[in-house]
């Protein structure tokens, strides 16, 4: 774009952020360039919020330097940046729905007369504002009457008011449709061409590509390194991202060994163009019993929630499943439960275990609350059940009675595929059943994958630890953007194959 | 010993304790018991017969707060309770017979299961936060019991009916004979059948209970219906002790005893884990501090404050908080020092 590369308007250098005991950021630079839009890329947790956080002043840096304007700046705060030209916009849009666009847009900068406010200058002030944004709308309407999108770049106008040097988006996409998008790019566009450094963040790797100059790239809270958008090809960026090289992906050894499917045989689930607005858009998918299929993709490609639609977590608006081949409607998880399916979320804490119950009430709880509460499970018969499944996964410690939130994340996860497999389902729909356990734990549930699918069960294994799906997985799915966009053998598949399915193929 | 001070139900007994001896210290022929006419007479006979309404209105208030809800309506509905069922004997030609009677008792508690059943529709189908859900009964269930009365103060005489309130069974008082009951049987379903577990992983995690198939909406619905029906219970119990329904002044702040009764049993309000007998224990407590302000003499100007330093002695004694600080204290001191920090909620609790 420019062949000398003016200096820096913001520069971090070694920024750490402390959440003791945890380093969130761990000497972190970020050079951002008047007249760039900078994509700041990451998976979930790779420390792009914090560091956001610790640009603006929300979390101060416990190591480094924020330098603003060749001015070193410890901000107090959001408003503290504003105030000295860093504003930021947020994925959920920060205003005001009962006011009026042009009160949003003053908001803080309202123009005075009398001691009280001059409406009519802050009127004509805002709608200079919006014709810069290219937005044809009334600022005497109230906000609220405007859709996402135009709320959106209304708070983009906001943030632009008064010397405005670096604007940072945080996720200003993720709930627009393409022409918004679009119509979002030829503002950032112009505001770049203004001299505007801009800061965005999308795990959209489209449209990373698509307006961004340069990035940088986070993982696990450090920097892996600073890019020119045009030289670095996505299968390359998604491997900065997920922090493994090629060859070590390779060498991953396969376990899942493959059990002939006869020919034409009948679907256990079979879900044709299923899909649910906002969520995931439709796909098809067949799920075979014996068989391990996995879900590649970044976090946010939509793995979860089309877990979700298969389970009856979520209810589809579209499309239609079959269970062998019967057409069924799978309204909630217990109608799921009905036909043989279970699922456990990718958020154990939050939508699976139950932390105050013991082992034994966790270990029953779905078995139970499928025969309903006045048929209760013969006492014996419940401590059988958990003392086979303590035994079966090892669950530490072997007490039925402990609590649940006193054993460690690893023997919750089993504790919660014991509560499923006490069910016997035909089909076991795991969602990050790895995430956040210790490797020993982790190599026994991995094992247990393998072993129920050559017992015959149907398993959706999902992760985003690519070398595990690829080494436990008979087929795999692999998502982007919300969107089923390759179904592959997994026998065959290299991780090259995979890594350039998930970063959209032809961006390389 | 020490298993003994850890046990949950230890501080509201001991509350329950200070308050008898309190008493006899005050006047010792307060536990005597005498028997006249086959029939038990005494100042505990008396505190069990207060208990009951309480108890029942107390009952479905651990099994609403367990599905992390509360109902406030519960005093508005022993209102309804007995204006309904005083007007019917009012009206009927003879009030004191059986037939009138049972039709009057059983009008009234379907209409109150109705009640309950209405207030479980806006928290689990339409997703009303309990507290507003109730808030409406608990103001327009008064209004209802108005429109039944027509304003006035009805009163009746039929035999039958006020042997509920202070007729003799067994030769104990029937309302207790009946409260005590059927909290018993609802204890004894509760725990026996899956009932208890499911409700209290809905109190837990709803979100994980729903993916585990549980049916959190029909057993939310459930126990506000149960609550209405024990509230009307109640209210035939205590519209039977004084054989006059009034609207404004029946079951008034009975909700907040019940409440009470609850959070001194130690069933913590944030849902979940719950304890029917400390429900039973802190319903004793309550009456029995009712009681003892009587029997202390205490001045009718002090009476609420004296009750609420009670009441705000044993719930910080039952904090998990305190509890912990309390045996941290005792370590330092050398007393228990062998033993680990109190985890007041890893017992597992049966009722009844």
């Amino acid at each position: 774009m420019t062949q000398q590369t003016p200096p820096p308007v913001v520069e971090l250098t070694g920024v750490t952020v402390e959440f003791p005991p945890v380093k969130a950021l761990d000497g972190v630079d970020l050079h951002l360039r008047p007249g760039e839009i900078h994509a700041l890329m990451g998976e979930n947790g790779a420390g792009k919020s914090t560091l956001i956080k610790a640009l603006t002043g929300v979390h101060t840096p416990t190591e480094g330097t924020v330098v603003v304007d060749g001015v070193e700046r410890r901000f107090s705060g959001p408003a503290d940046a504003r105030a000295h030209g860093v504003s930021t916009v947020y994925q959920e849009v920060n205003l005001c729905e009962n006011l009026t666009v042009a009160e949003n847009i003053m908001l803080g900068a309202e123009p005075r007369v009398l001691g009280g406010l001059h409406w009519r200058a802050m009127r004509r002030q805002a709608a200079t504002h919006l014709r810069r944004m290219g937005l044809d709308i009334d600022p005497a309407s109230s906000l609220g009457s405007h859709s996402l999108a135009v709320q959106q770049l209304v708070a983009i106008c906001r943030a632009t008011v008064g010397d405005c040097k670096v604007l940072i988006l945080d996720e200003p996409t993720s709930s627009l449709d393409t022409d918004e998008v679009e119509h979002l790019f030829t503002v950032m566009r112009s505001l770049r061409d203004d001299g505007v450094a801009i800061l965005f963040v999308s795990h959209f790797l489209d449209q990373v590509y698509e307006v961004s100059d340069r990035m940088t790239v986070l993982r696990n809270g450090r920097l892996v390194g600073e890019y020119v958008t045009a030289d670095l090809p996505a299968a390359e960026l998604v491997q900065h991202m997920i922090g493994r090289s090629m060859d070590v992906l390779e060498a991953a050894e396969e376990v899942a060994e493959r059990t002939e499917r006869p020919a034409g045989a009948t679907p256990l689930l079979q879900v044709l163009g299923l899909g649910r607005k906002g969520s995931i858009q439709p796909f098809d998918l067949d799920l075979y019993e014996g068989e391990v299929v996995g879900l590649a993709g970044l976090l946010g490609s939509g793995r979860t929630e089309l877990a979700r639609l298969l389970t009856g977590a979520d209810r589809a608006d579209t499309g239609q499943a079959r269970v062998a081949g019967r057409p069924t409607r799978l309204r909630n998880p217990r109608t799921a439960m009905g036909h043989g399916i279970a699922y456990t979320s990718e958020d154990r804490k939050g939508e699976g275990v139950v932390d105050g119950l013991t082992v034994r009430e966790n270990i029953v709880l779905a078995l139970q609350a499928e025969r309903g509460w006045m048929r209760p499970l013969p006492r014996r018969q419940v401590d059988e059940i958990v003392a086979r499944y303590i035994e079966q996964l090892g669950i530490r410690p072997a007490d039925p009675e402990a609590l649940l939130r006193n054993l460690s994340g690893g023997n919750q996860q089993k504790v919660l595929l014991a509560r499923w497999l006490a069910t016997a389902p035909r089909l076991l729909v795991l969602d990050e059943p790895t995430r956040g356990i210790d490797v020993g734990a982790k190599a026994e549930i991995q094992k247990l994958v393998a072993d129920l699918a050559a017992g015959g069960m149907s398993v959706v294994f999902i992760s985003a630890e690519l070398e595990e799906v690829l080494r436990l997985s008979h087929r795999i799915a692999v998502l982007r953007d919300r969107r089923k966009v390759a179904e592959i053998d997994g026998e065959g598949a290299s991780t090259a194959q995979v890594v350039d399915l998930i970063a959209g193929g032809g961006a390389a | 010993m020490r298993d003994v001070l850890r046990h949950h139900l230890f501080w509201p007994v001991a509350a329950l304790v200070a308050l008898l001896v309190a008493n006899t210290v005050a006047r010792p022929g307060f536990l005597a018991i005498t028997v006249r006419d086959g029939h038990l007479f005494g100042a505990p006979i008396d505190i069990l017969r207060t208990t009951a309404p309480l108890l029942l209105v107390a009952l479905g208030m651990t099994l609403v707060i367990a599905t992390r809800g509360i109902d406030l309506s519960v005093g508005a509905v022993v209102a309804v309770s007995g204006a309904v069922a005083l007007s019917q004997l009012a009206a009927a030609p003879d009030p004191a017979a059986p037939g009138t009677v049972l039709r009057a008792i059983g009008l009234a508690l379907v209409l109150c299961l109705v009640l309950g059943v209405w207030n479980g529709f806006l928290v689990s189908v339409l997703g009303i936060q309990p507290i507003i859900a109730t808030l409406i009964l608990m103001t327009a269930g008064r209004g209802v019991a108005m429109l039944i009365t027509g304003g006035m103060i009805t009163t009746v005489t039929s035999a039958p009916f006020k042997v509920l309130g202070s007729g003799f069974w067994l030769g104990l008082p029937a309302a207790a004979v009946l409260a005590f009951g059927v909290f018993a049987a609802v204890a004894y379903v509760v725990r026996r059948t899956a009932l208890g577990m499911l409700l209290e992983a809905t109190g837990i995690n709803p979100a994980a209970s729903r993916l585990s198939g549980v049916r959190s909406r029909t057993l939310t619905w459930t126990v506000y219906a149960a609550s209405g029906l024990f509230a009307g219970l109640a209210g035939l119990l205590i519209s039977a002790d004084t054989m006059a329904a009034d609207a404004n002044n029946a079951g008034l702040f009975i909700e907040l005893d019940a409440i009470l009764a609850v959070v001194i049993g130690g069933t913590a309000l944030s849902g979940g884990k719950f304890n029917l007998s400390g429900t039973l224990v802190g319903a004793l407590v309550i009456a029995t501090l009712e009681r003892t302000v009587t029997v202390l003499g205490i001045s009718p100007l002090v009476t609420p404050l004296f009750m609420a330093l009670v009441v705000i002695a044993v719930t910080l004694l039952q904090s998990p908080r305190m509890r912990e600080r309390f045996t941290a204290v005792r370590r330092r001191t050398g007393t228990g020092a062998q033993r680990p920090a109190a985890r007041p909620d890893s017992t597992e609790v049966t009722a009844g």
